[in-house]
């Protein structure tokens, strides 16, 4: 109960802290949200800031922001100015926690399985395979092979939309492509853990008491082998969502992550601000879980 | 191979280093048989000429509401679910809602006389309306970015700015339900391709104060236009159909458009390639000069020019020699071709081609001619050495100010490469960030930097007053009487004779004292399928699809 309260102190202190950073450092950067090629005239640029309060004293604006910050009411964007903050983090989050969910799901059933697989075929051709995928899987951008999936699949084959969401058969590439980094960092994981374990004497002891290879194998070691898959868990699920800007990009997909990067171009101050304290209060969320999901599966730690 | 498949994805690697070339073929041969067989849209293609068109504008239109756009993506669908008092069409300014209008002699009172046309929910379309519209842009606490558009109205800016709080005093007035009267403050002979601006386009006013997102949804939205919003997924897509409300429905012959927003130009390229889209206006620049080679994509003029900017009040480029030196150094011609290779322009004035002179009848640019010549290197040194700087000795150190893309780098490498070749000067590069880089050119902190420019309306004006002592888009720091003299005199003028005359001179000042040194001219890129017929492109890059329709797409 007490860790639970300081972790909730801890936590806020953190989301204060990152929204403080944030808003201050945004407003340091040269050109606001209403810069542009054209220059507008002075009365219409006081009108600008008078509607978004940005002629109010920088103190009072950063109150005021922090107040709408904790009740989640940000406001409209600068840029979409028939869209609010809100409006546009949760149609966008919608579709971002979608296709990171498909993304990681698939990360860990292809990551584990190809990991035990190496493992139980240590040195060996399956092994090698998997570890020289894995490294390919490592060291390919995700843009590199989401171009080369449109390109073989949509333009050559034809088996699959170039873009856009919504069908399950436009999930399959952005899908893939999100998949293939975690899937090859999950399998070393799983293989050089797997290892270890099977080389423990626990697992000899179930060997001698006679259990069947795959109960050994899945129930005993993976169980084990697992655990810093776990750990991984976490900054996965941040790099998924976060790092999903360029996949969603390129396959035209409606999501969050887009935001990230075009509010600060735009200096849609709004925008940045919710999409930043939304992912970190997000952030700190998965990793107390991720906590708490280390603890379930091996109760020797104590947090 | 069709379509150089093998080229775009060769691009793409070189793109991104290139590395990982024999990994990536490794691990499609591993995915190989993931693939289940999808719908990818090109099958079942209609048998006879289905009036359907699935374009794509590239990115989400941050608004609807006329009030409040500013962009070409929000204009471009807004033309086709809105209409103003008049519609910009190939034979120029058409009726609108405004079926016929009386100008004064004076040219200051224009009398709309409105045609018995509907909102898309049955509503009349009132001379209200368009009362209420425009003081609503005008309105302070509207907050209207584009509000100056309708300055050119009497007391417009005087409300706008505050100075004026009863919008009485505005010169737009609803004589009864169809008689609209507009007075300007000064005669504007291009108002009424003015009143076709988005910005000036009518608003359905109880759908407005009943909810103030109403522009952000299609459920709330209210029209006027040939099509109506049947569902906008943001971020995704926007359909439209046919609007039966349409005074002119019979013109209207497309049924529905299906509007993508893919930002990658190559994945739309591939779309467009596959049948999933019959036009797209979103292209990737570096696949734009193979596309337009094989034919696969098209141009259109478009009003605007991109320059260098000089710092006209720092030292060297306060002396027009330098800047003359510095602008006749340039090969346009080797810029054009071999570095953009999208069927621009090179640029020997400012004002770009499309814009026509209504008293003579000849295209603006094409009666002025060039006002210099191409890689004219040998004026160029000559200059250089009158302005103290033979062979670029002793030239002091400057730097070419850009905001970072790849087309800009290219250009600014290619200058850099031409000033040392040419004249011996050596010019640093600096890149920034786009916003930060219009900071820094707005503050005047730089030497030489990039400068682009679209006009907002066909008339050389929106051009040339840029450069009146002080104006808000002046960041170059020039100022010359005669100019400012010519183009107040041209504006309050009504005398297009005396206009176009004025406007002709001030252009020939600018470039006689090269305020700035002009490069290209741009076009507007896009890919349309054969089939695709009547699309409408104005130079100023918005289209209209109000004519448009699909023939011949099943042979």
């Amino acid at each position: 109960m007490q860790y639970a309260g300081q972790r909730l102190v801890v936590t806020i202190i953190t989301l204060w802290a990152i929204a403080t950073l944030t808003f201050f450092m945004m407003r340091a950067v040269p050109g606001g949200p209403f810069s542009a090629e054209k220059e507008l005239p002075p009365a219409v640029l006081a009108n600008l800031e008078a509607r978004y309060h940005l002629d109010w004293p920088l103190w009072r604006q950063y109150l005021d922001y922090l107040y709408r910050t904790a009740v989640w009411d940000l406001g409209p964007s600068f840029t979409y100015p028939n869209r609010t903050v809100n409006d546009i983090v949760r149609d966008g989050f919608r579709v971002s926690a979608a296709l990171g969910a498909l993304a990681i799901a698939v990360a860990l059933v292809a990551g584990i399985g190809v990991g035990v697989a190496a493992a139980l075929y240590h040195a060996r051709w399956p092994d090698r395979l998997a570890m020289f995928a894995a490294t390919m899987g490592i060291s390919i951008p995700n843009f590199i092979l989401s171009g080369l999936l449109i390109y073989v699949f949509a333009y050559h084959l034809r088996w699959l939309p170039a873009g856009l969401w919504g069908k399950p058969a436009q999930a399959v590439m952005p899908t893939l492509a999100l998949a293939a980094l975690p899937t090859a960092v999950i399998a070393r994981l799983v293989r050089s853990n797997m290892l270890e374990v099977l080389r423990q004497d626990f697992i000899t002891v179930c060997q001698a008491k006679g259990l069947s290879p795959a109960r050994v194998v899945f129930v005993h070691a993976l169980r084990s082998a697992v655990l810093p898959v776990i750990t991984y868990l976490g900054p996965l699920a941040a790099g998924v969502l976060t790092g999903s800007f360029v996949v969603e990009n390129i396959f035209a997909i409606p999501g969050l992550g887009k935001y990230f990067v075009q509010s600060v171009t735009n200096r849609d101050y709004s925008v940045i601000m919710g999409v930043t304290m939304f992912y970190s209060a997000l952030l700190v969320v998965a990793n107390v879980l991720v906590d708490l999901a280390y603890r379930l599966v091996d109760p020797r730690i104590r947090l | 191979m069709a379509y150089g498949g093998w080229r775009w994805f060769w691009r793409r690697f070189r793109r991104a280093g290139g590395a990982a070339l024999v990994s990536a073929v490794v691990v499609v041969a591993a995915l190989g048989g993931c693939g289940a067989p999808g719908s990818s849209g090109d099958g079942g293609a209609a048998g006879g000429d289905e009036q359907v068109l699935n374009d794509n504008i590239g990115s989400e239109p941050p608004t609807l509401d006329p009030a409040l756009m500013t962009d070409l993506t929000s204009f471009q669908i807004v033309n086709s679910v809105m209409e103003g008092l008049t519609r910009i069409g190939p034979d120029g300014v058409e009726p609108g809602m405004a079926e016929t209008w009386d100008i004064s002699d004076d040219q200051l009172t224009y009398t709309f006389h409105l045609r018995d046309a509907v909102w898309q929910n049955g509503d009349p379309v009132t001379a209200n309306d368009f009362v209420y519209a425009w003081l609503r842009v005008l309105n302070p606490e509207t907050a209207a970015p584009y509000a100056y558009q309708l300055y050119y109205i009497k007391n417009a800016e005087a409300y706008n700015s505050g100075e004026l709080t009863d919008p009485a005093q505005v010169g737009v007035k609803a004589l009864d339900e169809k008689t609209l009267q507009v007075t300007l403050e000064a005669p504007t002979p291009y108002f009424l391709s003015l009143t076709a601006f988005p910005t000036l386009m009518p608003v359905h006013q109880a759908t407005v104060e009943s909810n103030p997102n109403w522009a952000g949804e299609a459920t709330t939205y209210v029209g006027n236009g040939p099509f109506k919003i049947a569902e906008w997924v943001h971020d995704s897509h926007i359909d439209l159909v046919k609007s039966d409300t349409y005074w002119d429905k019979d013109t209207v012959r497309l049924e529905k458009m299906h509007i993508v927003m893919v930002n990658e130009g190559s994945t739309a390229e591939t779309m467009f390639a596959n049948g999933d889209l019959d036009s797209n206006g979103n292209l990737n620049p570096q696949d734009v000069p193979q596309l337009l080679a094989s034919g696969e994509a098209k141009t259109s003029p478009m009003i605007s020019v991109t320059s260098i900017y000089f710092n006209t009040k720092k030292e060297p480029f306060d002396d027009p020699r330098v800047r003359k030196a510095f602008t006749l150094a340039l090969d346009r011609k080797a810029i054009v071709e071999q570095i953009l290779k999208g069927g621009q322009k090179p640029a020997l004035a400012f004002v770009p081609f499309g814009i026509p002179n209504p008293v003579s009848g000849k295209d603006f640019r094409e009666e002025a001619g060039d006002y210099f010549t191409d890689a004219d290197v040998e004026t160029a040194r000559r200059l250089l050495a009158e302005a103290g700087y033979p062979n670029g000795q002793g030239f002091p150190k400057v730097t070419y100010l850009y905001n970072d893309n790849d087309t800009n780098r290219a250009l600014a490498e290619a200058y850099q490469q031409m000033w040392k070749q040419n004249l011996g000067v050596q010019v640093e590069l600096q890149s920034m960030e786009w916003k930060v880089f219009l900071e820094t050119q707005r503050q005047g902190n730089y030497d030489l930097s990039r400068g682009n420019w679209v006009g907002d309306y066909l008339d050389p004006m929106t051009f040339l007053d840029l450069w009146v002592t002080g104006g808000g888009n002046n960041r170059i720091g020039w100022s010359n009487p005669e100019y400012d003299r010519l183009i107040a005199e041209a504006k309050a003028t009504s005398d297009q004779e005396i206009r176009f005359r004025n406007m002709h001179e001030a252009e020939r000042i600018l470039m006689d004292e090269m305020a700035i040194g002009p490069i290209f001219f741009g076009v507007n890129v896009y890919q349309e399928k054969p089939y695709v017929k009547g699309v409408f492109r104005t130079a100023l890059g918005t289209t209209d699809y109000k004519w448009a329709y699909i023939e011949g797409k099943g042979q």
